[in-house]
């Protein structure tokens, strides 16, 4: 057991009346325990209430954080659970997800009055959960039925926000999943220790009780559905498909058996119980700098192995993994090491291990190499160097940068369509930002087939 | 450390900090603990005719701040429900053992001469230093003609007060019943009666909460509430006004005061002896975390004293009462405004809600070019009302700062837009 779980175990054995979760010594239980009444009650009375409060600016999806606290410092959680939800229908997952220390509770004030921020994901959680954990009914009604129907593709944090909303709004929704279940990156990509008892499927579940959302799985774009069709057949639709393909490193060997994507690594995990069946490396090379990266390397350290070294071409500074995640890794034991670049796959029948050269930055500032190597053996390399647009079942839309273009109000060049989360420009690959983005689509597509 | 002993009614006591009569005090057990732990004296828990009350299960209300605090406690406990012999042997035992401890016996009969005179003798016979009249308790005692019954008739007062001066020959507190419409009746009848002192707040008349599950007030008693006595630190700011009219009216500033009404910190203390009290009892703040309170307040006044200077009680006894005056004696012309350190700021916004909502629009909010907001002050709107210095969760962020003037102080009486004015020539 680490430290940090030997920490959170006595943490969450002391809490009177706590949420249950996954006490399992397996290294995936909940990374954030959740908190119990008492934790709650103490923490939402730390909250200042602000008046315009920065916290509130520091969301994307603009929470009414200081309202919600309030409600669940007078005894009404599930009230406080509706003003989450009323702004960002999966706040379940964000407040287990998100990067909090570098979003509202960066900017809370208490930073300033004490130096430390109020822990409203902690805070958010415990309001959600307390909503889910009861027998009620979908909190949110449907508009009058408007007898329009949108179609959307994949069913991730965008794609399911902006059913949500739009169902909401009256219309009826046919969500379209290349994969077997829904959630995207909720159910496939975050690490387990953020998204315990099966979370993103609960969530999903709870989503859908606002009804008029059908969702086909196994209904890929470009493969079993495409756009023309789905515009011949819906009054609008709205893609929300991420990222499909990832970066390849550009070295010989890179499909060498062991080598793999570190999004692979996970969603394979995230789909392996237990998680003791899960095979990993003895000596596992992760390179890359962000929060794929850390959850990664510390999934890979969790599940046994023994020596963990993350690889970055740059210094911690530029990482962009959270000071959070990155003092994650380094707790969990895995060795940090920056300023070096792949050079090469050492194999020899097996994999060896990588070859990597010192890096620095000139004069003007590029980052060059300096021709000094050195080696790490390994018998699993996994790559977080980023994801990128699987372009080609996306005709018709215009695409700069890797990204789908879209307007203001998300429509893309192709009229009657409209995207986002991960796959258009909205800033940062986060949970938060594509419910956001799914949230004002839907009120996007809204206005334009009452115009229509 | 400072000197803390203390004269009260001819009675000289250690510190000024003595139990008040209440569940705390109710027998020898109790009092050994809290003489040990360092308080001055005790006013023993009520004592009455045999046979003695019955008490009901469930017997406390509470009111919480948001974080499950305490700020007031209500009970529906009667008096001493042991006999009286128990009390009065456990009394002399306290005495010999505890000699410069000072007792107090707080006691309560029906409004007959014989029941007072005689319980009273009996009482002052087990050696306390004096005798405390409980004519306060609003719930139980009241219905059986006892209690704030006898306290709220200023006629039943004095006469109950003469009664036990009459009888006995030691000190006699009369306590006061704040469920009145004006306390200065009341300290007048007790003067009248020969009391040396008086003793104020009892406790409050209250219902504290609602079961709203099931709608009954509590504290439950099988589906039933009744009201209560609410003490504990929110009755304080009543107590001190009550405290503070009678040391300064003319009529009723020879009594001697024993301050009660939710003294929690040494501070408390300090303000209730400022405003008139001689010495001071403590009960709430004691039920709430046990007797070692008592290290606070008999080290934090006395640390207090010895930064001010102060070698005695006496020199800050009643020092805040000439500066407690009728409104219509203010001074119209003073002016104070609100100022806004910046570097304090954490930008909360608080103060500028609270003004734009229910003041007087007098703090704006604007966004600073490097991001942030900054809050300012318009001199011209704020009336100096202290909202925003009260609300400010961030100490010395916010300062009230009086305006420089030339204007002579006026009062409402001498101003020109009273219709009613006094004329000046």
């Amino acid at each position: 057991m680490t430290t940090l779980q030997a920490k959170q175990a006595s943490k969450s054995g002391a809490v009177h009346g706590g949420a249950g979760h996954n006490d399992a010594d397996d290294g995936f239980s909940d990374l954030h325990p959740a908190y119990s009444t008492l934790q709650a009650m103490a923490e939402s009375n730390r909250c200042l209430y602000c008046y315009d409060a920065p916290c509130v600016t520091a969301c994307p999806t603009s929470i009414d954080i200081p309202s919600f606290i309030r409600k669940i410092s007078t005894g009404n959680p599930d009230g406080a659970a509706k003003t989450i939800l009323s702004a960002n229908i999966m706040g379940g997952t964000c407040a287990r997800a998100c990067p909090t220390e570098v979003l509202c509770e960066e900017a809370c004030v208490r930073n300033v009055a004490e130096d430390t921020a109020v822990e409203i994901g902690s805070l958010q959680r415990y309001a959600v959960d307390h909503l889910m954990a009861r027998d009620l009914p979908h909190p949110f009604k449907r508009a009058p039925k408007t007898g329009k129907t949108i179609a959307v593709v994949g069913a991730g944090p965008a794609g399911l926000s902006c059913a949500h909303r739009a169902a909401m709004l009256g219309h009826d929704v046919v969500v379209f999943e290349a994969k077997p279940k829904p959630g995207g990156l909720n159910e496939y990509g975050l690490a387990a220790y953020k998204m315990t008892n099966d979370f993103a499927q609960r969530e999903v579940e709870f989503l859908l009780g606002i009804g008029g959302i059908e969702i086909e799985y196994n209904k890929a774009l470009g493969k079993d559905i495409n756009l023309a069709d789905l515009k011949a057949k819906y009054d609008a639709v709205f893609v929300g498909v991420g990222l499909g393909s990832t970066n390849d490193l550009g070295l010989k060997g890179e499909d060498f058996p062991g080598v793999d994507d570190a999004i692979n690594f996970i969603e394979k995990l995230r789909q392996t119980e237990p998680k003791s069946d899960m095979p990993v490396g003895n000596n596992v090379i992760v390179i890359g700098g962000g929060n794929t990266a850390i959850d990664a390397a510390v999934q890979a350290k969790r599940l046994g192995a023994e020596e963990v070294t993350l690889v970055y071409r740059r210094g911690a500074e530029n990482m962009s993994a959270t000071e959070f995640e990155q003092d994650l890794a380094k707790t969990n034991g895995v060795v940090v090491r920056y300023w070096a670049k792949p050079v090469a796959i050492k194999a020899n029948g097996k994999l060896m291990g990588m070859e990597f050269e010192k890096t620095e930055l000139d004069a003007n500032g590029k980052l060059v190499g300096t021709g000094e190597t050195f080696e790490v053996r390994a018998d699993q390399i996994l790559k977080a160097i980023g994801q990128k647009i699987k372009t080609d079942d996306l005709a018709g839309m215009e695409i700069t940068g890797g990204k789908i273009v879209v307007d203001k109000n998300y429509q893309t060049t192709a009229p009657g369509v409209f995207a986002g989360g991960d796959c258009i420009k909205s800033g940062e690959d986060l949970t938060v930002q594509s419910v956001e983005d799914g949230k004002q689509a839907a009120i996007a597509i809204d206005a334009f087939l009452k115009s229509a | 450390m400072a000197d803390l002993s203390c004269k009260i009614a001819g009675i000289d006591s250690l510190n000024p900090f003595w139990l008040a009569s209440a569940p705390p005090t109710d027998k020898k057990y109790n009092v050994v603990r809290a003489f040990e732990a360092g308080w001055g004296g005790v006013v023993w828990k009520t004592l009455g005719i045999d046979p003695p009350v019955v008490n009901v299960s469930s017997r406390y209300g509470a009111h919480h701040d948001q974080n499950r605090r305490l700020l007031g406690i209500n009970n529906i406990e009667l008096i001493s429900d042991r006999p009286l012999a128990t009390n009065l042997q456990e009394i002399r035992e306290c005495r010999k053992e505890y000699p410069d401890h000072v007792i107090i016996g707080s006691m309560m009969a029906p409004i007959e001469e014989r029941a007072w005179k005689d319980l009273a003798q009996q009482i002052a016979e087990s050696g306390v230093h004096g005798l405390e009249l409980n004519l306060g308790c609003p719930h139980g005692m009241c219905e059986r003609g006892m209690g704030s019954a006898i306290g709220q008739v200023p006629e039943m007062v004095e006469q109950v007060t003469r009664w036990v001066k009459d009888a006995v020959d030691i000190p006699v507190f009369t306590k006061l019943t704040p469920n009145i419409t004006n306390i200065l009746w009341s300290a007048e009848a007790a003067l009248k009666g020969g009391a040396d002192a008086v003793s104020l707040i009892n406790t409050v008349n209250s219902i504290v909460s609602v079961d709203i599950d099931n709608m009954i007030p509590e504290p439950v008693v099988d589906g039933k509430g009744t009201h209560g006595g609410y003490c504990g630190s929110a009755v304080k700011p009543i107590a001190l006004n009550m405290v503070a009219e009678i040391a300064r009216t003319p009529e009723t500033r020879d009594l001697e005061i024993s301050g009660i009404g939710g003294i929690t910190t040494w501070k408390d203390a300090v303000e209730f002896m400022a405003l008139g009290s001689n010495a001071v009892q403590v009960c709430t703040a004691a039920m709430i975390y046990g007797f070692r309170v008592v290290d606070d307040l008999i080290d934090g006044m006395s640390q207090w004293m010895d930064d001010k200077g102060y070698t005695s009680v006496e020199q800050f006894t009643r020092a805040a009462v000439p500066q407690v005056s009728d409104w219509n004696e203010l001074n119209m012309n003073f002016d104070t405004k609100a100022v806004i350190n910046p570097d304090n700021c954490i930008e909360c916004g608080r103060c500028h809600i609270a003004c734009e909502d229910t003041s007087h629009q007098a703090i704006t909010m604007t966004d600073k070019p490097e991001g942030g907001r900054l809050f300012e002050v318009v001199d011209e709107e704020c009336v100096g009302c202290n909202l925003c210095y009260h609300i400010c969760p961030v100490p010395d962020c916010i300062t009230m700062e009086p305006v420089k003037t030339d204007k002579p102080p006026m009062t409402w009486p001498e101003h020109p837009l009273n219709p009613m004015r006094v004329a000046a020539e």
